[in-house]
């Protein structure tokens, strides 16, 4: 295709793309404009119906949760590429890391550094649950608390070294949580036909509103996306720092 | 006042944007993605939306530099 052909080509597509895009946006409501009349229902029978203060999570665990199903299986299968992708090859090696300079050992962190390192590791995986466990509460969840709990395992990283990192997380562990995590979703709807309703049905005592215990199953479903959420989102660091910190081409 | 707080987040975002656009180097473009991110949390939240800023928090300020670094040491180890 020649170099005029192609501005031609995306002229039209430019053009095609500016009218249809413009008269989606001309269609939004307004910046600032009064909440819609759907929005306004769900803010006034969440609470009641799902004993939930958090309307957003009684939304994304209840009312639209079979949306919710397909997105962590996104995630699910994300990771599952990435270990797949990121695999030592048959042309590479494991090694574990070495200094620059031949005959001396990686110096360990100071002091400080590992100090800090425990304080804040400690204090991640603390918000990492009070985010997972209060989702029908507070803003928060399990995908965000899972992702705070992974990332305590970056800070130990970063406060030790790579063989302490690998003794606290064991690949078969985090694998399992991985898969638990999306299956438990599918196990906790399956609650609901159990009970003779539909499927991801809120069959479970809904509880006192307010409280950490309340909402039905949306507490659940948040416990293990938080468990999924946190081993897939480990797995993927792993995957990354084994490629930067210990797998190297073969040397012939 | 809210007004004050959604349109400074709003030139945060615009500007900060752009800056990740005009950044060259990997390196210094996922430090200013992150502040871009963060850009995008304060705006959500001053929007209201509290869940989505906590989601934008974890995934731009944690996963994605994250990623973006580990790449980047990756390809300079092998290059050098």
């Amino acid at each position: 295709m020649s170099r005029r052909a192609r501005l031609v080509f995306f002229a039209a597509a430019a053009a095609a793309l500016a009218v249809t895009l413009g008269a989606g946006l001309a269609g939004l409501p307004s910046f600032g404009s009064q909440i819609t009349s759907y929005a306004r229902m769900l803010n006034e029978l969440a609470p009641r119906q799902r004993h939930v203060t958090d309307v957003v999570s009684a939304i994304s665990f209840d009312y639209r949760g079979i949306d919710t199903l397909f997105e962590e299986f996104i995630l699910l299968s994300a990771v599952t590429g990435i270990s797949v992708l990121l695999r030592p090859l048959s042309d590479e090696t494991r090694q574990l890391p070495e200094d620059k300079v031949p005959d001396r050992t990686i110096p360990p962190p100071s002091p400080a550094v590992w100090l800090l390192a425990v304080f804040l590791s400690s204090l991640l995986v603390l918000t990492g649950l009070e985010t997972v466990t209060h989702g029908q509460l507070t803003p928060g969840g399990g995908f965000q608390g899972g992702v705070i709990l992974a990332s305590a395992l970056y800070v130990v990283y970063l406060g030790t070294s790579y063989v302490t990192v690998e003794r606290f997380e064991p690949a078969p562990l985090l694998e399992a949580s991985d898969g638990v995590g999306a299956s438990g979703y599918v196990f906790i709807g399956l609650l609901g036909l159990l009970a003779g309703a539909g499927f991801l049905s809120n069959v479970v005592g809904l509880g006192v509103t307010g409280n950490v215990i309340s909402g039905g199953t949306i507490p659940l479903l948040n416990l293990v996306v938080g468990v999924e959420v946190a081993g897939g989102f480990a797995i993927l660091a792993s995957e990354f720092l084994d490629q930067t910190a210990v797998i190297r081409p073969r040397r012939r | 006042m809210s007004e004050a707080v959604i349109a400074v987040a709003l030139v945060w975002v615009a500007a900060s944007g752009t800056a990740v656009v005009l950044t060259r180097d990997p390196l210094c473009q996922a430090f200013v993605a992150g502040f871009f991110g963060l850009g995008l949390a304060f705006l959500y939240l001053s929007l209201q939306a509290g869940d989505v800023a906590l989601s934008q928090i974890v995934v731009g300020a944690i996963a994605l530099p994250l990623i973006v670094l580990l790449s980047l040491a990756k390809v300079g180890k092998d290059r050098g």
